[in-house]
């Protein structure tokens, strides 16, 4: 069983990485309206 | 009878919708070409397809309502005040400002918004915040005035206004971001944390070697701790602050049962046996957050309220020197007893008397009155309230602070800033819960204490473990923001779920009167006369803009209409003309009794406070009809239903004595709970009185405030709960709790039904927590909790309550 010495903290960095991702998008603002861009886009095609 | 004007353009035949907004129109006869119903739409279709933005009108979702501009000419945006107060310049030289815009309500506003660079050049980009009503632009200055880009947004019908809260949004913005943040990382770690467990509790039912266990135990100590010392901190601070302040709320238990269980834990890992619960820990701390989350944002949304309020009055005023030169200087400096020019079209900045020219007032603002008021030299006018017609001179009797606005809008920000916090139920039974909770681990620990010291460690600790409140803390927040959301749909837009609890407490119910029982328009109340009449008096009344003829045009909408030449106003009087060969005559009795001095006039039947119009044809008087503010046909059902529910009905009009008790009475108020001629302050002052009536014990009645004009603002802040009516002024819809896009009462019903059904899916949700929790102190007591009872207990009773607050049956949705 030790692949899991090596999988598990693998797992964690992953998880670590994503969490990195969604910090990013939270402190650059996307999250600041999330009704607004949903609208644009169904008009978008215009 | 007041004026009679109308553009010369002749309609006639049965109504096409507008091709703008879609409301009725007279105009068919002109083939496939655009109809408009009123020449503010046919301003802003024209705008809009000069610009090659035609592809608006393809949208089906539009705006359904006819524009409504305010006419202003938006000068003092280009001031230097205001420049200086509201517009940045970055870097490149390019302008940036922040506006509150009236009327968004859809994704065709969005797109329409966004395209204004193409309407006005100069502008950079233009970027709405739905939401929040607010657009921010950016622009050249030096290619185009900020006037011309609010004109712009004026005449597609999205009024601007300087948005004021610039730094508390910025401040909100970062505590969201802040909350987003920690939820994100909870739950991250709550995930994996899970995943953990799970391998252990199939490692125990199997057989895992003893390393492979020790590793998952001690990745959950590592994985619990950052979310303890991050995102869960929140709680441990807010209970350390409750403990000092000698209170407890819900927070207190929240963190004396996190605490126990890292504790038990912590020792558990490191001994290498016995229950570690930190999964339990990281998953309460993720959904507790989101739980605050929630909560915070349905109570900000009610917060938000007063800023849009002070972007009534424009920033500066036309000061007019000895000499007779003007300058523009900032509104809030003009002393009193100073003379401003006022241009028409202009909002007033000042409060004062008129000391030149006459010109006709629109009072709205403060009285909710449609109409336009005519003012002369002596009279006085308000600031805020919009100069229609011509140029006036007004000497100065009270500036910015001292206004009647000023001080009617003083009062609505006291009002809100007063209005005491409403305790939730939740709060209040988790101050009783922390006692029972402390009481019980007392008995436990002492009782085991006699057979088994770690025994009686043990079941403490679980005890504490077992009765977290993460269901009760919940229950409230889950609850109230699914029925809010199902509102929303329902038409009813609720901000902050408070007040649906308050709702849910009948007491007292005060009504204003026009526009909220009555309908606010000039309506046809009585019509005595041939039916083959009708074309006849809808050809002489199509091209008239007078509240009259709109009535007779609403009223008989059905009906086709003939066509009319020769047709002549008088102001004040009425109208003639030509129709199929006959003379048809139509005014007041005193215009037809000018005309027509041998014709017999007869007794007017109606109340002093309808408008009557006589219809007289070749000299020979044929019809009579009368006008006035109709009452809501639903208003008297509806309100029949909310009194047998236990509200007690309380009419506060602005109007006269005689007509609001005419009106009340036909709609069941007895004498003593008519009350009329009320100023804005005194309605504030009487609702304010009730509130104190109801008490402020830990449930007190209700005392909620129904109106729709600036007028009924102030009483609306006062209220427990303040409500805005569909139609109603923009600011006083901002100042209400609750805001209504639901024509009639009949919203009023389905509020009272929705608040008593919320609650009851509260009560239900805290009984399962409840429920929940009883269980798990029998067995911590008798020492029966294993970690895999914890680990299903835990999270099943906060399951339980999302499912319960998803599925509630609050608010039905509306049908038509």
């Amino acid at each position: 069983m030790s692949v899991l010495f090596i999988v598990v903290p693998l797992a964690l960095v992953i998880v670590a990485v994503a969490l990195a991702g969604y910090l990013w998008a939270v402190r650059s603002g996307q999250m600041d309206d999330l009704e607004t861009p949903g609208l644009r886009v169904v008009r978008d095609d215009e | 009878m007041a004026t009679m004007v109308g553009p010369a353009t002749v309609a006639s035949a049965t109504a096409a919708p507008c091709t703008h907004c879609g409301l009725p129109t007279l105009s068919g006869d002109c083939g496939d070409g655009p109809a408009f119903c009123c020449s503010a739409c046919a301003t802003a279709y024209a705008l809009i397809n000069a610009h090659g933005l035609g592809a608006y009108h393809r949208f089906t979702e539009r705006r359904g309502a006819a524009v409504r501009p305010s006419g202003r000419g938006f000068s003092d945006f280009d001031h230097e005040a205001f420049q200086q107060r509201y517009v940045t310049i970055d870097g490149d030289g390019q302008a940036h400002v922040e506006l509150a815009l009236e009327g968004v309500h859809c994704a065709s506003c969005v797109w329409l918004i966004e395209r204004v660079p193409l309407l006005v050049t100069g502008v950079v980009r233009a970027e709405l915040d739905m939401r929040h009503n607010r657009a921010s632009v950016t622009w050249d200055p030096s290619a185009a005035a900020l006037s011309a880009i609010a004109r712009t947004l004026d005449a597609l019908g999205y009024t601007p206004h300087p948005y004021r809260g610039g730094e508390r949004a910025a401040m909100r913005r970062r505590d969201d971001r802040a909350m987003l943040i920690r939820i994100g990382v909870a739950g991250a770690i709550a995930t994996n944390a899970m995943l953990a467990a799970l391998a252990i509790y199939a490692g125990e039912l199997n057989t895992m070697d003893a390393s492979s266990l020790a590793l998952f135990r001690w990745i959950s100590l590592g994985l619990t701790i950052p979310t303890l010392v991050w995102p869960g901190r929140l709680f441990f601070t807010s209970a350390w602050a409750a403990l000092r302040a000698r209170t407890v709320h819900m927070d207190v238990p929240i963190a004396l049962a996190l605490a126990a269980a890292t504790t038990r834990g912590v020792i558990n890992t490191i001994s290498g046996s016995g229950p570690i619960y930190f999964d339990g820990v990281c998953v309460l701390v993720f959904l507790l957050l989101v739980g605050r989350f929630l909560q915070a944002r349905g109570q900000r949304a009610a917060t938000d309220a007063t800023e849009q309020l002070f972007a009534l009055t424009p920033a500066t005023a036309r000061l007019i020197a000895v000499d007779g030169a003007t300058l523009d200087v900032p509104a809030d400096a003009v002393s009193v007893g100073a003379t401003i020019a006022v241009h028409a079209g202009e909002t007033i900045p000042v409060d004062g008397e008129v000391i030149a020219g006459a010109s006709r007032i629109n009072r709205a603002i403060l009285t909710g009155e449609s109409n336009d008021v005519r003012v002369e030299i002596g009279d006085t006018v308000y600031a805020g309230t919009l100069n229609r017609s011509a140029a006036l001179q007004v000497r100065v009797t009270a500036s910015g602070d001292d206004s009647r606005l000023a001080r009617i809008l003083a009062q609505v920000d006291e009002g809100a800033g007063r209005r005491a916090p409403v305790v939730l139920l939740a709060d209040r039974l988790a101050s009783r819960l922390v006692l029972v909770v402390l009481s019980l681990a007392a008995a436990t620990f002492f009782l085991w204490l006699r057979r088994d010291a770690t025994a009686a460690w043990d079941n403490t600790i679980a005890l504490l473990i077992s009765t977290c409140p993460c269901a009760l803390a919940l229950a409230t927040p889950l609850a109230m923001s699914a029925a809010v959301g199902r509102a929303a749909r329902a038409g009813i837009f609720v901000k902050g779920g408070d007040a649906l609890e308050s709702l849910s407490r009948p007491g007292w119910l005060v009504l204003d009167k026009t526009g909220t029982l009555t309908l606010g328009e000039t309506t046809l109340v009585t019509w005595h006369g041939d039916d083959a009449l009708r074309p006849m008096i809808l050809a002489l009344e199509a091209t008239s803009t007078h509240p009259i003829a709109a009535g007779f045009r609403r009223a008989w909408s059905g009906v086709s209409v003939a066509t009319a030449t020769m047709v002549e106003h008088t102001i004040g009087g009425g109208v003639a003309g030509v129709v199929n060969g006959h003379q048809l005559m139509l005014g007041s009795p005193r215009f037809i009794a000018s005309k027509l001095p041998q014709a017999p006039l007869g007794e007017h039947t109606t109340q002093d406070e309808f408008t009557p119009v006589v219809i007289a044809i070749d000299g020979q008087i044929v019809g009579r009809a009368s006008f006035g503010d109709a009452v809501r046909p639903d208003a008297a059902s509806s309100l029949a239903i909310l009194r047998a529910r236990g509200w007690k009905t309380i009419l506060l009009s602005g109007d006269a004595d005689a007509v609001s008790r005419r009106i009340g009475a036909s709609l069941g108020f007895t004498p003593d709970e008519i009350f009329a001629e009320a100023s804005p302050e005194e309605k504030a002052a009487r609702v304010a009185a009730l509130v104190a009536r109801a008490g402020g014990g830990k449930a007190p009645p209700c005392v909620a405030m129904v109106g729709d004009g600036v007028n009924d603002a102030a009483a609306i802040a006062a209220a427990t709960v303040g409500i805005g009516v569909h139609g109603g002024a923009e600011a006083s819809l901002a100042t209400a709790d609750v805001a209504m896009t639901r024509e009639g009462l009949g919203a009023l019903v389905a509020l009272d039904e929705g608040a008593r059904r919320s609650m009851s899916v509260i009560r239900r949700n805290i009984i399962w927590a409840f429920g929940y929790n009883a269980v798990g102190v029998g067995l911590a007591m008798t020492g029966h909790i294993t970690p895999l009872v914890a680990a299903i207990l835990m999270p099943v009773s906060s399951l339980t309550v999302v499912l319960a607050s998803w599925f509630g049956r609050t608010f039905t949705p509306e049908t038509r």
